[in-house]
């Protein structure tokens, strides 16, 4: 191979670990439930009844594109997806932190529940988790993937 | 819509759970034995689809149609998206897959009957 000229970025040949692989791969997968969960009540919600909640709607339709964008970039993997993916567990673990303080401190706010409620209660505190694992994930497979 | 047919297809899916979890454990991939009893998860949501489909014919309606569809449409989807994932990730994590798959699908099953019950069909 010729040498690659440029830039301060080079790739190695070197098998790596990707984000899609693996753990990563029940990760993608549990990633993909809540996505299709989540997109499913959001719809729902906002086609049959968005006038009874509409923040609490809207939030669960920010949930729905943050689990589907992630699940892209964790199976995309590579830099960019990477870093969509970080953005996403970030984003999650803060909605969940966030959302659910609120729905405790001030229930009248979320007269329906979202995804996030009561720290995804509704959904045995997976949403809690999953960003938190996939953080670990993004952390752990780093190492290996930018050299 | 509960009894047997909604009762038959927890049961079968936990089994499963169980099964792949013991690959898991062990450090195996899914095996033949985990696609044919995805299989015949799936013939018993096939057959829990046609009972609510025949209980539809025959003038009930769910509660709440939405949800309800939503559900038996995910429900449908949910052992072969399983068989795809378990076949492209031939390790002990595909076994995992599996598993996860297997819990999360009676809970979609009781959601199912939650919302066919809602106004007391």
């Amino acid at each position: 191979m010729a040498e690659r000229s440029g830039g301060p970025t080079t790739t190695t040949d070197r098998p790596t670990r990707t984000t899609s692989s693996g753990p990563g791969r029940l990760l993608v997968a549990v990633y993909l439930l809540f996505a299709i969960a989540a997109t499913c009540r959001a719809g729902l919600q906002i086609v049959t009844r968005f006038d009874e909640a509409p923040v609490a709607y809207l939030l669960s339709a920010l949930a729905a594109v943050i689990y589907i964008v992630a699940t892209v970039g964790l199976a995309r993997g590579g830099t960019g997806g990477r870093r969509t993916a970080w953005l996403c567990c970030t984003v999650e673990l803060v909605g969940v932190l966030a959302v659910g303080l609120t729905s405790v401190l001030d229930p009248a706010l979320f007269p329906d529940d979202t995804v996030w409620s009561g720290f995804g209660s509704g959904y045995g505190y997976v949403p809690l988790v999953l960003p938190v694992l996939g953080l670990i994930w993004l952390a752990r497979t780093r190492r290996d993937a930018q050299v | 819509m509960d009894g047997l047919p909604a009762t038959g297809t927890i049961v079968l899916s936990l089994v499963l759970a169980a099964w792949s979890l013991y690959a898991t454990a062990r450090n195996r991939p899914p095996d033949r034995s985990h696609l044919v009893g995805l299989g015949l998860l799936e013939l018993a949501v096939l057959g829990l689809a046609v009972v609510a489909l025949v209980a539809l014919a025959g003038g009930d309606r769910p509660g709440e149609p939405g949800a309800f569809f939503g559900y038996l449409v995910t429900l449908v989807c949910l052992p072969p998206l399983a068989a795809v994932l378990a076949r492209m990730e031939p390790t002990r994590w595909g076994s995992a897959i599996v598993t996860v798959v297997c819990l999360v699908l009676p809970v979609v099953v009781v959601r199912l009957q939650q919302t066919w019950q809602v106004t007391g069909g």
